[in-house]
């Protein structure tokens, strides 16, 4: 047993470092000290004194240094530094559900994820406001090995205390095997996607949505958690297509562009030419096993326009969501996947040409002297769907001449 | 103590402040104000020679007669640069001199120092605005006398009205000649307009003038005129430029506050006050919905009359490019302003005479469309706080905040919660302003329209179909309590007044007690 243990970050808004030492009399010994303590000093003791009390801990000084963080935290801090200090306690202390998770669909829109560090509480409170079609909390490559235990309570903690409002409830694990210690975490706490970084063979799919599957059994959850393994060494590309073939639950592939380029031993450039044809096979692969291609995130969050330019690159070359690293890139993202005007108006008459056949009883469609291909009035029906889904009001769009 | 008196919004304030009578609160527009306001005594030309110019402050002091229990006044043009009032009661304290009471139209955190002057009875108390440091020294009971705190339109009120008489008022002045024309358009520590100052330039027995930049006769533009002046006094900095104003003025990266102020113009655009005179600030969420107004007035092609600042590089960029008409200054933010202030000829230095005096035969504030402001509590009832945090403790002045809810629509915008605190309250700490004058509050977590202000049901009208996250104040109090928890009352001494609030017509709004520690 440690002398002493700690967790949570000291002088961070919103979050708080929970010391704790052995010793003392059973009822264990809470001290306190908060930004928030005329208003919250009582009921800061009592979480932490109930989180203690559920975890089976006596005898042990608790100091609590606190910068006005939410009961979720300061409850997931104090569980990190006890499970720290006394290695046994299995227990877990879980804060009330917000507002349950809704289940999402396998094709549903993915233009924007934001990622948010597993470490800090602060970043993820108001990430559902924002209106990104994802937030992924991450508990991979933002956190550190050292932090891995704690984070893995907080992200925990995060999926059940916070609304993330319409924004699908993503998770990236640690790479298997080590991610599947991340599992028992989230799955039963309402996450609908699982992000699987560097995957690289179809059974790092399989081997997660096994692990997931005992862990939703016991638990009884029976909402389906999608998977977007993320394609970012050589390996993982030019295998891409059986990986997005693994398993039914696989709903996209991601690119890492970060990883790739180091482990082909390119440079990264900012018209990323050295991974044009990675990004390239991953768009091939995916629409190959029938999942959506994901783009990987652009990190210059000042350049909205090179934002911009890379959003119009990547849905060119056939992808259809881009990752964020700041709120305000979401925006721009979704922009750029607005579809245009005039190819909503093609799609609406395309739409009317084919209901116009129905009503005939003719399989020939055509608009005005040419005739519609299969293809295209299946591409203008998803058009049309995907921008009901934006929001935009198609039904104001009345169809009217093309120019 | 005095004997308290519930007032209009229902809170208990003192009749007799530091020995004088008080009215509480009546209602809005309800105190009708009677007599003539104050004037100077009477002087003679000949007791002024042309070159007013004393050594020091000691001797400028000594000059007009200082005596224990003055009034001192001051402006607070150089912000967190000053390096006047720190050096002023030190030259006070070395006369041997005692118990005065200062008024200056703001503090800053540099005016920490001060407290051993409060602590050795130099000052017996403050009436002005608070900041940090001296916040709490006065919310821990430690100053003699019981602090007044003023919006900027009612500190002039009280100098005019007499509630408040100031023996002697210093203007420190980025240029000044010999007599005490003075401007604040140049000059090393230029500040830009020095509007702040004119209360005591009119009202004050003694003026006195310090410069770090003595120009050639005449001060042009003089912004004071040498006529009320008493003394000149030149030392060598009267403030620290880069405290003074800002280079440039930074927009927030704080995603939530950019949430804030894009919901802000999207509900000035659906209330339809897009192209009217607007309030402008240099906070965060103020600044950023100005951007956002920018763009869309410029894409509606609309232009608006003016805009009353708290001037910006951004708002100058707006009257550069003819999206407002013209800039009408209470106080210079940033390098661009001042720049443009001493250039643009439609970039005008204003007074709280004119931007917000209560008490005068009309103001600014009413002719604005639309203000955004900050607030440390609302409550359900719409009634908000400036000054006090939820623990009791007196943390901020008032400024123009109470003035310019008088405008058609008085937006508070703000994060729900700091931390875990959150803002909208079952009931505030203190009372600032009365519920009716809030219109709308908006937070990143919905917008609630106070129907119970005057263009309220008007406004709710024209919102309809906007696509607004349309929410109302209890429903942000809930998300309040279900996410933070119900905080503890605040820990005070009622027994124990340190402060009292006034409203702009000089009545009493509310009280600021002892905190326990």
């Amino acid at each position: 047993m440690p002398e002493q243990a700690s967790a949570g970050r000291r002088d961070a808004k919103s979050d708080l470092m929970v010391t704790m030492t052995p010793g003392g009399p059973p009822e264990n010994e809470i001290q306190i000290e908060s930004s928030a303590l005329h208003l919250f000093g009582k009921r800061i003791h009592e979480v932490t004194r109930m989180t203690l009390e559920k975890l089976g801990v006596k005898h042990t000084h608790v100091f609590v240094n606190d910068r006005a963080a939410f009961d979720w935290v300061i409850m997931a801090r104090v569980e990190a530094a006890a499970k720290r200090l006394y290695p046994d306690l299995t227990g877990e202390v879980l804060p009330e559900i917000a507002s349950p998770a809704r289940p999402t669909a396998r094709d549903r829109m993915r233009r924007s994820r934001l990622y948010l560090p597993g470490v800090n509480p602060d970043l993820m409170l108001n990430a559902g406001l924002f209106g990104p079609d994802g937030v992924i909390l991450d508990l991979e490559d933002s956190v550190s090995p050292a932090e891995k235990d704690t984070a893995r309570i907080l992200v925990r903690n995060a999926l059940r205390a916070i609304d993330f409002g319409s924004a699908e409830r993503m998770v990236r694990i640690n790479p298997t095997p080590a991610g599947l210690q991340d599992l028992p975490a989230i799955v039963p706490h309402g996450v609908n996607l699982i992000l699987i970084p560097k995957a690289e063979k179809a059974s790092d799919v399989t081997e997660v949505v096994n692990a997931c599957d005992q862990i939703a059994t016991r638990h009884r959850i029976t909402d389906p958690i999608w998977l977007m393994p993320i394609l970012e060494s050589a390996k993982g590309v030019l295998h891409a297509e059986q990986i997005g073939a693994a398993h039914e639950r696989v709903a996209a592939l991601a690119f890492g562009a970060e990883d790739f380029t180091r482990d082909v031993q390119a440079e990264r450039t900012v018209d990323g030419r050295e991974s044009f044809v990675a990004r390239s096979l991953v768009v091939l692969g995916a629409r190959a096993a029938g999942v959506q291609p994901i783009d990987t995130v652009f990190s210059d969050v000042e350049n909205a326009e090179g934002l911009r330019a890379s959003v119009l690159e990547a849905i060119s070359l056939g992808f259809e969501g881009k990752g964020c690293i700041h709120p305000r890139q979401i925006a721009v993202i979704h922009e750029a996947f607005r579809p245009k005007e005039a190819d909503l108006v093609h799609a609406l008459n395309v739409k009317g040409a084919m209901e116009e056949a129905e009503r005939n009883g003719s399989g020939v469609i055509s608009l005005g002297t040419k005739m519609v291909d299969p293809p295209v009035v299946a591409r203008a029906l998803r058009l049309l769907r995907v921008a009901a889904e934006m929001g935009i009001d198609v039904a104001a769009l009345a169809p009217k001449k093309e120019g | 103590m005095a004997e308290m008196v519930k007032n209009a919004v229902g809170r208990l304030v003192p009749q007799e402040i530091n020995g004088k009578p008080q009215t509480p609160f009546l209602g809005v527009a309800k105190f009708e104000p009677t007599g003539r306001t104050v004037g100077t005594p009477i002087r003679a030309c000949h007791h002024y020679p042309l070159d007013k110019r004393v050594p020091n402050l000691r001797a400028a002091l000594e000059k007009v007669g200082l005596r224990d229990g003055m009034t001192i006044g001051m402006h607070h043009h150089m912000r967190n640069g000053d390096m006047i009032a720190v050096p002023l009661f030190d030259a006070i304290a070395e006369m041997g001199v005692k118990d005065i009471v200062f008024a200056p139209s703001a503090l800053f955190p540099c005016h920490e120092p001060l407290i051993k002057h409060l602590d050795s009875g130099v000052i017996h108390h403050i009436e002005g605005s608070m900041n940090g440091p001296i916040g709490k020294y006065c919310s821990e009971g430690k100053m003699k006398g019981t602090a007044i705190l003023r919006s900027h339109g009612g500190r002039y009120q009280a100098i005019q009205d007499g509630d408040l008489h100031i023996d002697i008022g210093i203007v420190p002045a980025p240029s000044a000649d010999m007599m005490g024309n003075a401007t604040g358009a140049y000059g090393p520590s230029a500040c830009g307009s020095l509007g702040f100052a004119l209360a005591d330039s009119e009202y004050a027995d003694n003026v006195i003038v310090v410069t770090d930049n003595l120009v050639e006769l005449p001060c042009i533009p003089w912004e004071i005129q040498g006529m009320s002046v008493d003394v000149v006094v030149e030392v060598p900095k009267i403030g620290d430029p880069t405290k003074i104003v800002s280079g440039t003025t930074e927009l927030t990266k704080s995603p939530t506050r950019l949430l804030i102020s894009k919901y802000v113009a999207d509900f000035i655009e659906a209330a339809g006050y897009l192209g009217q005179p607007f309030q402008a600030g240099a906070g965060g969420i103020s600044l950023a919905a100005i951007i956002f107004i920018a763009e869309r007035m410029r894409a509606k092609n609309l232009r608006a009359p003016f805009a009353r600042g708290g001037s910006t590089k951004v708002l100058v960029d707006m009257l550069n490019e003819g999206l407002i008409g013209a800039i009408l200054d209470g106080q210079t933010f940033d390098l661009a302003g001042v720049e443009s202030i001493g250039e643009h000829p439609r970039h005008v230095p204003t007074t709280p005479f004119t931007s917000y005096n209560y008490h005068g035969k009309g103001n600014w504030a009413p002719y604005i469309a639309t203000a955004v402001l900050g607030a440390t509590e609302v409550d359900t009832n719409f009634q908000a706080n400036v000054v006090t945090h939820s623990d009791g403790y007196l943390l901020h002045g008032i400024g123009g905040w109470q003035n310019t809810l008088f405008g058609e629509c008085s937006i508070l915008a703000f994060p729900l919660f700091r931390g875990r605190i959150p803002i909208v309250m079952e009931q505030v700490t203190t009372v600032c302003a009365p519920g009716e004058l809030i219109t709308v509050v908006i937070t990143e977590r919905g917008i609630a329209v106070n129907p119970r202000h005057r263009n309220g049901p008007a406004i709710l009208e024209r919102l309809k179909g906007s696509g607004l996250p349309l929410t109302t104040i209890e429903e942000l109090y809930e998300i309040g309590l279900k996410m933070c928890g119900r905080p503890e009352p605040p820990d005070v001494d009622r027994d124990h007044p340190v402060a009292a609030i006034k409203w702009v017509d000089g009545t009493v709004i509310d009280t600021v007690y002892k905190v326990n520690r």
